[in-house]
């Protein structure tokens, strides 16, 4: 069980680029690496929190007023989210600012809540909120690495925002005249940027498929 | 579905509401005050930056005085000055102005002009130009918003304050004057907006 939650939250079932949930902010943000981190690990907490409540109330919730209920939740957190990060990292907040408020809107966070929080066991439901959150984390972080460093030639820059002023080692610039791809780092460049990982991904799940059938081909001929 | 079921559903909404409003404010009450501090320290650290601290001792983020709407200043409403002062000496006033003509719509100044006129140094708060090609107004992408420092309306004279396209004397940057352009005219109105008002804000 634990394992299928694990493979469907950063693969087989993944909120960015199966599911295509999540866009609006996805390509709003992933100009660079940081803040496409740092959208992911807040819609990850999102997730968690909206997917623990939600399956802790599932055994008295009326189905009728459920709807509302998860969206009140989901509200509440997000708000207590954007508060905390206005109070701890405040400079990312200035960066990721109108991006927060619009997790509420994330339609995955009321997917999940609704698919699964609310039919599973309170461990399992904050696993799949973690593993889901994960996937979408990873996703845009890929994408904002590749956007970063396709259209400014650096990766991980302005990470002090996020880790603090010893952070600022961490940026990499591999060309200190590179002139800027600024496609890239437009929001066109987040519409192909997703379009190359999905075709990646799906290339990827292809290959997997034909070695799998190969490998029963000659299972299947070893013992005829 | 009877009359019992809809009251304890709404019973169970109106549980579900006082809870989360109630979670909600908790949390607003104990980062109030961190969020205050944070957010005077960011216009600190963009007031400084604009006044080393050493040319000002005064409280600077509450010396402050409201100036009314002023085409000059790009702005609809009153804004707010802030004030430095060294030993009870005006020293420079900082000013919100807007630039209203920018490439992708206002964007956000602060202005900082000495007491004797001149530019203490200009940055662009908030704007949404061209990633790549307007916003080399911010600080982190080129040096072209300090070209600013020290200029004041006697150098260059008033009908040099245009760019080098237009005739005047300030760099356009490749690929776009329009924000350029902006800028320019926004920092000059300001100056002059400090000629005719200097009084009424020290």
């Amino acid at each position: 069980m634990n394992k299928e939650i694990t493979q469907n939250g950063l693969w087989t079932n993944n909120v960015a680029l199966v599911q295509l949930l999540g866009l609006c902010p996805l390509l709003a943000v992933t100009s660079t690496t940081i803040n496409g981190v740092g959208l992911g690990l807040a819609t990850m907490v999102t997730l968690i929190c909206s997917n623990t409540m939600v399956s802790l109330i599932r055994g008295f919730i009326r189905s009728e007023v459920r709807l509302p209920v998860f969206v009140l939740i989901i509200a509440c957190v997000v708000t207590v989210i954007e508060l905390l990060m206005k109070a701890f990292f405040y400079d990312l907040f200035l960066v990721l600012g109108i991006f927060i408020p619009l997790i509420v809107t994330n339609c995955a966070i009321i997917g999940r809540a609704e698919g699964f929080a609310s039919r599973n066991p309170v461990g399992a439901s904050a696993l799949d909120g973690f593993m889901m959150g994960l996937g979408f984390l990873g996703v845009l972080a890929l994408l904002g690495a590749m956007r970063e460093v396709i259209g400014s030639g650096t990766l991980l820059a302005n990470a002090d925002l996020m880790f603090g002023e010893s952070a600022k080692a961490l940026t990499i610039t591999f060309n200190e005249d590179y002139a800027g791809f600024l496609l890239a780092i437009l929001p066109p460049g987040a519409f192909f940027g997703l379009a190359i990982l999905i075709a990646a991904k799906n290339a990827m799940d292809i290959k997997i498929k034909n070695k799998i059938v190969l490998v029963d081909a000659t299972l299947e001929a070893k013992t005829a | 579905m009877n009359k019992k079921q809809i009251l304890i559903s709404g019973v169970f909404l109106w549980v579900f509401a006082v809870v989360g409003t109630s979670f909600v404010a908790v949390t607003e009450n104990t980062t109030r005050t961190k969020i205050k501090d944070n957010e005077r320290l960011v216009l600190l650290r963009n007031l400084n930056a604009l006044l080393p601290a050493e040319q000002l001792d005064n409280d600077i983020v509450n010396d402050t005085v409201a100036v009314p709407a002023s085409a000059l200043l790009g702005t609809q409403a009153d804004t707010i000055v802030y004030r430095a002062r060294l030993l009870g000496k005006p020293m420079a006033a900082i000013f919100n102005s807007i630039a209203p003509n920018g490439y992708s719509g206002k964007i956000h100044l602060l202005v900082g002009v000495f007491a004797d006129g001149s530019v203490a140094g200009v940055r662009a708060v908030k704007h949404s130009e061209t990633p790549g090609l307007g916003d080399a107004i911010e600080t982190q992408k080129s040096d072209w918003i300090f070209s600013f420092n020290d200029r004041s309306l006697s150098s260059p004279v008033p009908s040099n304050w245009l760019v080098k396209k237009d005739g005047g004397d300030f760099d356009q940057f490749t690929g776009a004057t329009i924000t350029p352009r902006a800028i320019v005219l926004a920092v000059k109105n300001t100056l002059l907006y400090y000629q005719q008002n200097a009084d009424s804000i020290f």
